[in-house]
């Protein structure tokens, strides 16, 4: 199993309705986000192309997060998701400077918070909060070891990116352009 | 005797201060408001509608163990969000726990020349209320009350002012919004657009969008069908001086000079009808006119429009005839917000036109024709007939005005030279009257000279503080409402009950009238003791109940009607011929342009840009403003600068600049620049609804800029009376200006 997540940037609009929802969901602090909504000018007036992207925690398949945790705190469970363990975090924020993306931020209760796929409402069969909420269903969560899911079929019919390829961390948020 | 009101924008609480909803503030600040994540455990829903917008979106309130308010879902079943609520509607959560929020009663007081308001009981303020209209009316006729209302509670203040004998009934959204579109439509098609638009977008092959920002408007179930459109690969056409969000997602963007559209709109129909690419038998079956308007469109080619737009012909012709492959599949979108230049009837009336050459008005992927549940009213007595109403005090002017207009009764208030003014008070219900009507100077006056003024609200926002008294609305998670009726492809009726009891001293907009109507002597226009007793008589009446709404929130009845138009099926549309008037015989009975023509409009002088405004997604006017949900995704509106300008003037992002308009009004606030190749040179951009100047509102006070205070210039729309406002411009000011305001 290979949690993974696509986002249609044709569709997306850049809302922040992902954002709002995470937010309520996960009980994120005021000024504090496990999600952010992106935008990207390319051109000038009035040749242009914009690009909107709702980006998070990519659940790296090699994730330098995990490996640079010095408790254990941050660690990968059932389909490759990466979670922190709060109690066993001590909030040094080595994973927030390994990570490229920029995904990590410290909690004011003092650990290292970050989005989850929503993994409590996955186990319940449920989408992640921001994908259920997302008026203009840009958004796909499934398994890639599935080819019958939603999102394996998408990757499989569309062109697609993934963010900093570079840094090779094996990000598994998928752009389709 | 008029009263003289200070703006009460400090120490607003006077004697006896009132807590504003202690309680909720620090559940929301701590940084747990529950240990657990919302899904787990099993939570207690209860049904609800959206309040956060005029689409009124169905959804589900879910509420823990200990009553405590946790997140609103979408009714998955509801044909206006189909389970997925927009980001205000997800962050309606912030509207019920704003700390700033109303709730008590506050009455103005006068003390050492000092104005403040004191808190009030409910007797007090609603007797105090009752007293003065009843003075009002005994001295000037009860017509000489007026209500300004937008949103659910405008319902019941709607009936109250009836019941007491006045007409004077009027809303922001008519002459400062859709009402252009509203007439433009009636005198094309006799019937107006409505809301939601019956726009079939989810089934369309083209979509046409002329400065309608869908995407940045987040009007629901548009934005999903548009988005099911872009899935399906319908072609998207966007007209914008800015690169919106949909032109981002569009076919072809055509960035227009500002002002100009109608004459775009004249050519696309010149190519339509020359080309011969018009649906002839929709034409010939359901129109009149057709020959008058071709010999109109004659010398309005591609390259006559292409001088006034610049918009390429080639472009224009494309896109024209895209758009007449698709009909009728395809929707040139009413828009909204349409109050533009002054001639926003005769631009709604091309758009129209256009339609009905492309045969799209009641056909699938066009334009469906929706339909309602029929709810019948509680019964009550019979209104007494009023002596005059809001059509005297337009004074011969806009005669196709169909709802009332919101300026003429500001004009109205106000005593001229050699009259009294004819309207004495206001109520003010949902409607932040200081941020959404332009000519600032004027509605003050208009305030200034009033001999009361009520204002309900939930959020302590800018009109109150000009209020004699300030009635606290609770918000809609925290009350019954009237049954959602707005029309559909199916008819639908949705239920708001509350999910949790008011916060503080806040009440129900039916029980606030309810209690002032019995104050005034009109309890028998009121002949209940709790709306539940209202809805269940409804709901009994269309074979429902409300025990079955609380359990299910959303029901679908069947149509009676058909959808669509079936193929050459005879049709009666309502308008003087019977016919779909390409030719508006009405407007020519009042002596306006039957055939739409373009007009030019003034430019900006040197050194000025063109004031647009519009909308963002996590926001709904400024109404929104302050709610913590949506402000921690967007606090402030910036100033769009392009980067040509902002070499010019040496800009950088994220300064702060003063706006000083053509009339030497200069903003209140500062306003941080964002420089963007999304916006012409000759233009700046901002988003609407904020630069609040109330201290009591405390995340949104002095963020951000209003671009209502720049609007002191409007163009009239002289067949319905709508304020124009994009016709106002700015220059920057890198100083705070002397007259600054006061902190």
């Amino acid at each position: 199993m290979r949690y993974a997540m696509a986002i249609d940037t044709k569709k997306c609009v850049g809302c922040s309705d992902c954002v709002v929802a995470c937010q309520i969901e996960n009980n994120v602090p005021t000024g504090y986000c496990r999600d952010w909504v992106t935008e990207t000018v390319y051109g000038s007036y009035p040749q242009l192309e914009l690009e909107l992207r709702s980006e998070r925690c990519n659940h790296c398949d090699n994730a330098p997060c995990v490996r640079c945790c010095p408790t254990g705190a941050s660690h990968i469970v059932e389909g490759g998701v990466v979670l922190v363990e709060a109690s066993k975090c001590i909030g040094c924020g080595a994973c927030i400077e390994s990570c490229p993306y920029d995904a990590r931020f410290s909690h004011p209760d003092g650990y290292v918070d970050k989005c989850t796929f929503c993994i409590h409402r996955v186990r319940k069969g449920l989408e992640p909060a921001c994908v259920a909420a997302c008026p203009t269903k840009c958004m796909y969560f499934g398994d890639l070891d599935d080819p019958s899911s939603d999102i394996s079929k998408m990757l499989k019919n569309r062109k697609y990116k993934v963010l900093a390829p570079e840094a090779g961390t094996k990000p598994q948020v998928y752009y389709l352009i | 005797m008029a009263t003289r009101r200070d703006f009460i924008k400090i120490s607003a609480l006077g004697i006896g201060s009132a807590t504003l909803g202690a309680g909720a503030f620090n559940l929301l600040k701590g940084a747990n408001l529950r240990a657990v994540p919302a899904t787990t455990g099993a939570f207690a829903r209860y049904p609800t509608y959206c309040e956060v917008c005029f689409w009124k979106c169905a959804g589900w309130s879910y509420v823990d163990e200990k009553g405590k308010l946790l997140k609103l879902e979408g009714h998955p079943d509801d044909p206006h969000c189909n389970g997925r609520l927009c980001p205000r509607g997800t962050g309606g959560v912030g509207m019920y726990y704003d700390e700033d929020r109303l709730t008590t009663p506050l009455i103005r007081v006068e003390e050492n020349g000092e104005q403040s308001f004191r808190k009030a009981s409910w007797d007090e303020a609603l007797g105090l209320v009752a007293d003065k209209m009843r003075e009002i009316a005994g001295q000037y006729g009860p017509e000489s009350i007026a209500l300004f209302n937008h949103g659910s509670s405008g319902h019941y203040f709607t009936h109250l002012l009836k019941a007491f004998g006045s007409g004077n009934i009027v809303a922001p959204s008519y002459a400062q919004c859709r009402g252009p579109r509203e007439a433009g439509w009636i005198a094309t098609f006799g019937t107006s657009v409505g809301s939601p638009e019956p726009t079939d977008i989810r089934d369309t092959r083209c979509l046409v969008l002329i400065g309608s920002h869908i995407g940045e408007n987040m009007h629901n179930n548009q934005v999903q069908e548009m988005s099911d459109a872009i899935d399906n690969g319908a072609d998207i056409i966007t007209v914008d001086p800015r690169y919106s969000t949909a032109a981002s997602k569009s076919r072809y963007w055509l960035p227009i000079k500002p002002a100009t559209d109608l004459a775009l709109l004249l050519a696309w129909m010149h190519v339509i009808v020359y080309e011969e690419l018009y649906d002839k038998d929709y034409v010939e079956r359901y129109t009149y006119g057709f020959d008058q308007l071709k010999q109109h469109l004659r010398r309005m080619t591609p390259e006559w429009a292409y001088g006034i737009t610049t918009i390429k012909p080639q472009d224009i012709r494309e896109t024209a005839r895209l758009m007449a492959s698709a009909a009728p599949a395809t929707i040139v979108h009413p828009g909204r917000h349409v109050t533009w230049y002054g001639d926003d009837t005769q631009r709604s009336r091309a758009i129209a036109i256009l339609n009905a050459l492309l045969g799209s008005w009641g056909r699938r992927g066009g334009f469906y024709f929706p339909e309602s549940v029929k709810v019948p009213e509680f019964p009550s007595p019979e209104y007494p007939a009023p002596k005059w109403s809001w059509q005297d005090t337009l004074d011969g002017r806009y005669p196709l005005a169909n709802l009332g207009v919101t300026n003429t009764v500001i004009e109205a208030s106000i005593p001229g030279n050699d009259r009294d003014a004819r309207v004495k008070g206001w109520l003010v219900t949902g409607t932040n009257l200081p941020l959404s009507i332009p000519e600032k100077a004027k509605l003050e006056e208009a305030m200034q000279a009033l001999s009361l003024l009520v204002v309900t609200d939930t959020m302590p926002m800018e009109i109150t503080g000009y209020a004699d008294v300030v009635l606290p609305e609770c918000t809609y998670l925290e009350r019954y409402d009237e049954l959602r009726t707005s029309p559909h492809r199916e008819p639908y009726l949705a239920l708001r009950m509350p999910a949790v009891q008011p916060t503080g001293d806040s009440k129900p907009a039916w029980w606030i009238t309810k209690k002032l109507g019995e104050k005034l002597g009109l309890g028998d226009y009121f002949p209940f003791e709790e709306y539940t007793e209202v809805l269940d008589w409804q709901l009994k009446q269309v074979g429902s109940s409300l025990e079955e709404m609380q359990k299910i929130g959303v029901k679908q009845f069947p149509r009676k009607t058909p959808l669509y138009l079936k193929d050459g099926e005879p049709f009666a549309f309502r308008t003087g011929t019977g016919k779909i008037e390409l030719y508006a015989t009405s407007l020519e009975k009042y002596g306006f342009d039957p055939l739409p023509n373009y007009t030019a409009h003034p430019e900006p002088p040197e050194n000025y840009y063109r004031l647009n405004y519009g909308r963002a997604p996590m926001h709904t006017f400024s109404r929104t403003a302050n709610n913590p949900n949506l402000t921690d995704i967007m606090e402030e509106n910036k100033l769009w600068v392009n980067p040509k300008v902002a070499k010019i003037w040496g800009l950088k992002n994220d300064q702060e600049v003063w706006l000083k308009n053509q009339d030497g009004i200069v903003t209140t606030f500062p306003i941080k620049v964002r420089i963007t190749e999304r916006i012409r040179w000759d233009s700046v951009y901002m988003v609407h609804g904020f630069g609040h100047s109330r201290k009591e509102l405390t995340r949104s006070f002095g963020k951000g800029a209003s671009d209502s205070e720049m609007i002191t210039r409007p163009m009239t729309d002289p067949i319905m009376g709508g304020t124009g406002m994009r016709g106002n411009f700015v220059t920057f000011l890198f100083e705070k200006p002397e007259k600054a305001v006061e902190s």
